[in-house]
């Protein structure tokens, strides 16, 4: 009776971790399988080399992706560049220098920002952020790369701050302690033993983040404006792929070649995901067998 | 653990019962941000005179509208721009006999910063403007900087109709691409090179923007989108009617409803919301085309 009762248990665990590869496997052969027949009207080359996107277009339809792939590039690009030090940063004060008072208090706080809804975020990136760059920068508007960058930088830094702060806390003692005992400062310690000793962790905790800017859809796409054009730079209005198919699938007849192109975005964009996220995993192990 | 399992089976049976109820005699409208305001006022107004009936309006773009009746997911399509020859052959195609109300007039209104000196264009300046030819307001008589565009996107009815009607060609890739009427309001109210197009319910109320006159060409007469007169005889170039699409001959709850917003009581609203009432022919054009 034991037994049986044993064998469903464990029959019902393994279900649901099967369940949740079928679902991605699935989703996965969804997006390639309704992309696929955009292929017969659109050259692959053009789509996966021209700048031009206007599936809409009063004279001729294009289908190119390059704008787009470069636009989630550079908001991406830019927010881990504002992320980046800061999580670190905050993630080396948790673990390190705050009183264990300090921690109880802004570690919970960290957690909060990642629940902000995207849309609030958008809509403070219109109201705010928007004219503090506009003053800035001199220019006559602030709907650009940089305001998309600041904001998707917000969304990133909880998920940067907790696992860097994780990687930090696993670093033995004996290292710390070793360290010190050498006559190393606190500084000293921080930068030259712990970081490196954690450095896997960290990166693995960059590509995570990373990986939620890529595929963020409504801060973008109420804030950086959402222009087709190649950007000229971080102050021009940018549009990333995610606000491309946000904005597009509402309105596209089923089973049009517009409707297959816009999977196709999807099955690209789920690619650059897997393939980063993929990444952060092996470097995450590879610190999990070091650190035993 | 048992007693658990059965009350909440029978609270999940009793939900799908309520829900069932609710659905009843729900109209489902859908599609156009320039009407969406006007129709949910309407809707409002309506549902206090008759309590049994429960209307949902929502946005989402002309094309999302269209799109959504033609795949028989909405009773009502709110567009601010008629069916295109590929939607209409769609319909045709989907078993949807796409029938045309139109509810109200709109002076497609051309909107500049409240410190921006230049109040009157023709509509070639208009249409060179947005499809980029001309890029610095002082070619049209203002100071010397370089224009922003706002636009809709392309889901948008107002897009496609301000495209077709006044750039007739594609508009500039550098074009920011709003969300709504709102925020290109909001937008241009910030920018003091902006200029963009929204609904002319849109400006009734708007302070720090200016509101262009425009002619139909050099020479002629400027007329503004304010003057109902104006907008009614034609000498207004951008007036446009704003339609409702139906499946099919309207009845029951459905008909009521276009009966209210087509009365006197429904177009004193239209009024109320800052678009015009219909003209003679449209009224007659309604009473072919849906019998009310």
């Amino acid at each position: 009776m034991q037994k049986i009762k044993e064998k469903i248990i464990h029959g019902f665990f393994f279900l649901n971790g099967f369940l949740v590869v079928i679902i991605l496997i699935g989703i996965f052969a969804l997006l390639l399988f309704t992309a696929l027949p955009a292929f017969k009207e659109i050259n692959i080359l053009e789509f996966l080399m021209s700048s031009r996107w206007n599936p809409t277009s009063f004279t001729k339809e294009e289908y190119g992706i390059v704008s787009m792939l470069v636009s989630t590039f550079m908001v991406t690009l830019g927010s881990l560049f504002i992320a980046v030090p800061l999580g670190i940063g905050t993630a080396a004060y948790l673990s390190d220098i705050a009183s264990p008072r300090v921690r109880e208090i802004v570690k919970p706080i960290v957690e909060i920002l990642a629940g902000i809804p995207s849309v609030v975020i958008g809509f403070l990136g219109i109201v705010i952020v928007g004219p503090i760059i506009a003053k800035i920068f001199h220019t006559s508007n602030g709907l650009n790369a940089i305001n998309g960058s600041v904001l998707l930088a917000i969304m990133a830094l909880p998920t940067i701050i907790s696992i860097s702060e994780d990687a930090l806390n696993s670093v033995p003692n004996s290292f710390t302690h070793a360290s010190m005992a050498l006559g190393a400062t606190k500084w000293q310690t921080l930068v030259k033993v712990k970081i490196p000793a954690a450095l896997s962790g960290i990166i693995a905790a960059t590509m995570l983040g990373m990986g939620r800017a890529i595929g963020e859809t409504m801060t973008v796409l109420m804030a950086t404006g959402c222009a087709p054009a190649m950007p000229e730079g971080f102050l021009s209005a940018v549009r990333t792929m995610t606000s491309t198919i946000a904005i597009e699938l509402g309105e596209v007849p089923y089973y049009t070649t517009h409707y297959y192109a816009l999977f196709g975005i999807g099955l690209v964009l789920f690619v650059i995901t897997f393939i980063v996220n993929l990444i952060a995993d092996i470097v995450l192990h590879k610190h999990q067998k070091l650190s035993r | 653990m048992n007693r658990c399992l059965k009350i909440a089976g029978v609270l999940l049976m009793a939900l799908m019962f309520i829900g069932n109820a609710y659905a009843e005699d729900m109209i489902q409208i859908k599609g156009s941000d320039t009407l969406i305001n006007l129709v949910q006022r309407l809707s409002e107004v309506y549902m206090n005179e008759h309590s049994n009936d429960y209307i949902a309006v929502t946005g989402g773009g002309s094309g999302t509208g269209v799109a959504a009746l033609i795949n028989k997911k909405c009773d009502i399509a709110n567009a601010s721009r008629g069916m295109k020859a590929k939607e209409v052959d769609q319909a045709t195609s989907a078993g949807v006999d796409a029938k045309r109300v139109v509810i109200a007039m709109d002076g497609l209104s051309v909107i500049t910063n409240g410190n921006n000196p230049v109040d009157k264009l023709t509509i070639q300046q208009i249409g060179s403007i947005f499809s980029g030819a001309i890029t610095n307001w002082s070619e049209v008589g203002g100071p010397n900087k370089e224009i922003t565009l706002y636009g809709r996107q392309s889901n948008s009815g107002t897009f496609v109709f301000f495209r077709d009607v006044v750039v007739k060609a594609d508009y500039s890739a550098k074009m920011n691409r709003m969300n709504g009427n709102a925020q290109i309001v909001e937008a241009v109210k910030q920018d003091i090179s902006g200029i963009g197009y929204v609904g002319v319910g849109y400006v009734k109320d708007a302070r720090g923007v200016n509101v262009l006159k425009v002619a139909s060409m050099e020479g002629a007469v400027y007329a503004s989108p304010l003057n109902a007169n104006d907008v009614k005889s034609g000498k207004y170039p951008i007036a446009r009617p704003l339609n409702q699409y139906l499946n099919g001959a309207p009845k029951g709850a459905v008909k009521d409803f276009i009966a209210f917003e087509l009365s006197d009581q429904g177009q004193k609203i239209v009024e109320e919301e800052g678009f015009f009432p219909i003209p003679k022919e449209y009224i007659d054009y309604n009473a072919q085309s849906v019998g009310l």
